[in-house]
């Protein structure tokens, strides 16, 4: 720590006032943007109450979130469960958006405002703008007008076809929340005159090589002509451009019955759902972004002398119950925590950047000693997601730091087996394991919709692909088709097909439950 | 660039509407928890609104999940102290223990969802559908207090109504358009007058221009006596109108026999049907007194503790206890200012020839004036069998049944357990369609 200057602290009292935020604001900015080199979205600050944050906390954190009974449910837990004192509300909330607001509490003390403002107005804030998931999916200048949008949309239909109709349509489309995102980014819709001189290119070019000698080639599965069936499954698979993993997608355009109004509806859930699927798969990342910030930027305002001590102990305080790590074997354990995880992490960049040992040398030589942990860390910010993120950065050091380990649960085996800890031979099985329980194509069922016959049955078709034998829960499954099924307004069937053999491994639809089962829940 | 917004001020309950519709949505199952935590725990607590646990059924958010079971699942845990890559450790039971926690399997855990319901939500959902019988009937009939409430402004009224604000503002506003001279104006003539005044050795000019300022100075007193700095016209009284309030005060009577054959569990029911009553009346009026009157052979007002509790010997003649409630009645209760409840327990059992006297009290001192007046008879479980039907009864019983033909707010009914209580409670106030 470099010899304190004479510079008068930001502030000794322990209660904030709005002079006092901005005095702070400012000198945290300063760090922000001077020393870490951060690009944020300006910033908007609001001062809520403790039952605001409740509000906010059971609707998704947004402020404007259609009315629906689940938040109501959520917010009848949150209550409780804070009113008794089992959990303590977040100090903050923070929304992807342009500009960039911040929630915090009035509760909240100065110490902890300014850790918040250092963690949320600037960590989360720089990962939003920078990180490629966000930048790909998120429109953040346009959401807060849109979720506005969907409000009122919501409300006016509320108005004309009555509550309880939006509600049904908004509970099976939720149902279907996960089945609603685009993983891959799809190639703009082409315009019909663009297709058009596409069919034309393509012509062309069949004019162009037209050579009558090639119909004397025998074909290759000559022997095998496709069937009929097989020929019509081919049809209607490029026709309605199968398989689609967006199941909500695919009913919202293609729904027999669907009123417009209702697919207007799918289409507000599926754009919620694809603005928190960034969020989803960053949680590490983006917590361990705004943690170190925030860890930076106050031991640099402390040094700087703009903190007191008292200040910096309460900051640290929370710092320190924010990157707790129980053990596995202890009652606290829920899981890795994701702020102790990426803080461990992003600490560990930075001092393998500047101070690498032999062993940061050997396992990554691109970043080691390369002096330069402020561009480093921003690369990674900007281009990875927690699993690629882990699969790239975890480092033995950190691994044996965590001492993790890994373990694998056969159905068929009555024992656990530990198939790798942090040693030489475990340190890339355990990564690779990490990583993979970060990946939502992993640790989410994979359910496409394989087929429709709008022409004959309607049955909508979906198939699961089972991966490692593990089955998909049937309560709620059974319950999830049920409202498939409403909104495709015909039977919807659901094949489970193992992913390695491809073997089918059972069928259901609802064609097979009585009209009654069909109809509750 | 950063901006600050207090956001304190903005209504909070944000999340009302949406907790209203989960309510509405979870009804049939909170209603059920509600109905059954009156039925099963102590009164008292009941009314204080409550932790509620609920099935998620019909509020479950379902999705598709992996289910907990089956299959091959790797996961990677913190803290490793003694593990070597290769050890078998048995399977921990359901998932707990040493593996730690897993991450819950949302689809099928969770049967149960709990969370609190507030005092008002609770006594909503419990009294839904209940009615105070005749209460329109009634409320409209004794419109008897007035009171008076703000409104507008007058301009005639008392001078310890005027006021002050409202006048001045109409007096600067009058001054303003009609444009009376200022204070200020007047004094700088003066002042000027007064200076030319004191100059010796005025020239004519000087003379003429004093003269015209004299002029000018009495033309605007004039002005000013004219436009006044108060005229009646700005002058405005705060007017209050009178009011009819309903009458929202109630008292309500408990009667009950504590001689020998009321034991303590009669005497428990009879209580949990008088603190329901009290609840539901609580509801309904701003104010309700609560009067204890119990008898034996002879009747007398007590408080709370010793109704439910002091032990009393003697025979029992009911007929004390409507004669001291038409006492109390007269003596405290006017009826143009109070709604009068009267609740009575027994076992059934009166002495011979006293019921007649009962009703002859009913008839003539009571019931006209009584809102409602109920009679619970609470008998053994054993004898509900016997006695269930209406019909039968001992003669304290029959003699009511011949009240309740005559009068329309006389309701009796019998109960044996504590589960009785709550419906025979709805079926008495229960709303009556058939009447109204």
């Amino acid at each position: 720590m470099g010899a304190k200057r004479k510079v008068q602290p930001l502030f000794e009292e322990p209660d904030w006032s709005f002079e006092r935020l901005s005095a702070a604001f400012d000198a945290i900015e300063d760090v922000a943007l001077k020393d870490l080199g951060l690009d944020v979205y300006p910033n908007q600050i609001e001062i809520i109450s403790s039952e605001q944050m409740l509000d906010a906390y059971s609707s998704l954190g947004m402020p404007l979130m259609y009315p629906h009974w689940s938040f109501g449910k959520r917010f009848a837990r949150e209550e409780k469960m804070y009113r008794k004192g089992y959990t303590g509300l977040a100090y903050e909330i923070v929304i992807n958006s342009n500009p960039c607001i911040s929630y915090v509490m009035e509760e909240n003390t100065m110490a902890l405002q300014t850790l918040v403002m250092a963690h949320a107005a600037f960590g989360h804030n720089h990962f939003f703008k920078n990180n490629y998931l966000f930048r790909q999916w998120t429109d953040a200048d346009g959401v807060l007008d849109y979720f506005q949008y969907a409000k009122a949309f919501i409300a006016t239909c509320e108005e004309k076809a009555g509550m309880e109709v939006v509600e049904d349509t908004l509970d099976a489309a939720h149902a279907l929340m996960d089945q609603a995102v685009f993983r891959y980014r799809r190639p703009r819709e082409l315009t019909s005159r663009e297709l058009k001189a596409r069919a034309q290119e393509a012509q062309d070019y069949k004019d162009r090589t037209f050579s009558d000698l090639w119909r004397t080639v025998p074909q290759l599965h000559d022997g095998e002509p496709e069937s009929e069936t097989e020929k019509e499954l081919a049809e209607r698979m490029r026709q309605h451009k199968l398989p689609e993993e967006n199941v909500l997608f695919f009913i919202e355009r293609n729904s027999p019955v669907l009123e417009p109004w209702q697919r207007e509806v799918l289409r507000i859930v599926r754009t919620i759902a694809q603005y928190f699927y960034p969020q989803r798969q960053t949680k590490v990342m983006n917590e361990g972004c705004a943690t170190f910030v925030h860890h930076y930027i106050a031991n640099e305002l402390y040094d700087r002398g703009l903190l007191t001590e008292g200040t910096m102990l309460e900051i640290l305080h929370s710092h320190a119950n924010v990157v707790f790590q129980a053990d596995f074997d202890d009652p606290r354990y829920s899981g890795l925590n994701p702020y102790a995880l990426g803080f461990a992490m992003m600490q560990d960049i930075q001092r393998m950047c500047m101070d690498p040992t032999p062993e940061d040398k050997e396992w990554f030589p691109e970043i080691a000693g390369n002096g330069d942990w402020r561009g480093t860390l921003k690369d990674a910010w900007a281009n990875y997601r927690d699993e690629s993120f882990i699969l790239q950065y975890l480092s033995p050091r950190l691994i044996r730091e965590f001492k993790l380990f890994a373990l694998t649960d056969d159905a068929d085996d009555s024992h656990l087996r530990v198939s790798g800890i942090h040693d030489e031979d475990g340190y890339r099985q355990v990564r690779e394991m990490l990583a993979r329980g970060y990946d939502p194509g992993v640790i989410d069922p994979d359910i496409q919709v394989v087929d429709v016959d709008l022409k004959r049955d309607r049955q909508l078709h979906l198939r699961h692909h089972m991966r490692k034998g593990i089955p998909l829960a049937e309560k709620s499954r059974d319950e999830v088709l049920k409202h498939a099924r409403r909104l495709w307004g015909y039977d919807v069937s659901m094949a489970c097909v193992d992913a390695d053999s491809g073997a089918e491994r059972g069928r259901i639809s609802t064609a097979d439950w009585s009209d009654d089962e069909a109809a509750e829940g | 660039m950063h901006q600050f917004i207090d956001r304190r001020q903005n209504p909070k309950g944000k999340s009302l509407g949406n907790r209203q519709r989960f309510i509405r949505r979870a009804r049939a199952q909170i209603k059920e928890v509600v109905n059954k935590s009156v039925r099963d725990r102590s009164i008292t607590d009941v009314a204080s609104g409550e932790t509620v646990t609920i099935p998620t059924k019909g509020i479950g958010e379902p999705r598709f999940s992996h289910s907990s079971k089956g299959g091959t699942r790797e996961r990677v845990f913190a803290g490793n102290k003694e593990f070597e890559t290769g050890d078998r450790i048995p399977k921990p039971q359901q998932g707990e223990g040493g593996g730690g926690k897993q991450a819950t399997d949302q689809g099928d855990g969770e049967d149960e969802f709990q969370f609190a319901l507030s005092r008002d939500e609770f006594l909503d959902l419990f009294f839904e559908d209940l009615e105070l019988p005749n209460l329109v009937k009634t409320t409209l009939k004794e419109i008897v207090s007035f009171s008076r409430h703000r409104a507008g402004f007058s301009r005639v009224g008392n001078p310890s109504n005027l006021d002050v604000a409202r006048t001045m503002r109409n007096s600067l506003g009058r001054r303003i358009a009609l444009a009376r001279p200022k204070d200020s104006t007047l004094d700088d003539l003066r002042r000027q007058i007064s200076a030319l005044e004191a100059r010796t050795g005025r020239s004519d000019d000087d003379e003429r221009k004093l003269q015209a300022l004299i002029e000018e100075l009495e033309g605007l007193e004039r002005r000013r006596k004219i436009v006044g700095f108060i005229d009646p016209f700005d002058v405005r009284y705060r007017y209050n109108e009178q009011r009819p309030e309903p009458n929202t005060n109630a008292v309500m009577f408990c009667l009950m026999d504590v001689s020998g054959s009321m034991g303590q569990r009669e005497k428990d029911l009879a209580k949990r049907f008088f603190v329901l009553l009290h609840m539901f009346l609580k509801r309904r009026y701003e104010h309700v007194d609560v009067v204890f009157i119990r008898h034996t052979h002879e009747a007398s007002e007590v408080d709370e503790e010793t109704f439910f509790y002091s032990p009393q010997t003697g025979g029992t003649v009911v007929s004390t206890a409507l004669r001291e409630m038409a006492a109390v009645l007269a003596d405290r209760y006017p009826t143009d200012t109070w709604n009068i409840y009267a609740a009575q327990a027994s076992d059934g059992e009166n002495f011979s020839g006293d019921s007649e006297r009962c009703v002859a009290l009913l008839h003539q001192e009571l019931m006209p004036f009584c809102q409602y007046f109920t009679y619970v008879e609470i008998i053994d479980e054993r004898e509900m069998g016997l006695f269930g039907d209406s019909e039968s009864g001992a003669a304290l019983w029959q003699a009511y049944r011949t009240v309740k033909e005559q009068w329309h707010n006389f309701e009796m009914k019998r109960i044996a357990k504590p589960g009785d209580i709550y419906p025979a409670f709805r079926e008495l106030f229960a709303k009556q369609v058939e009447q109204a």
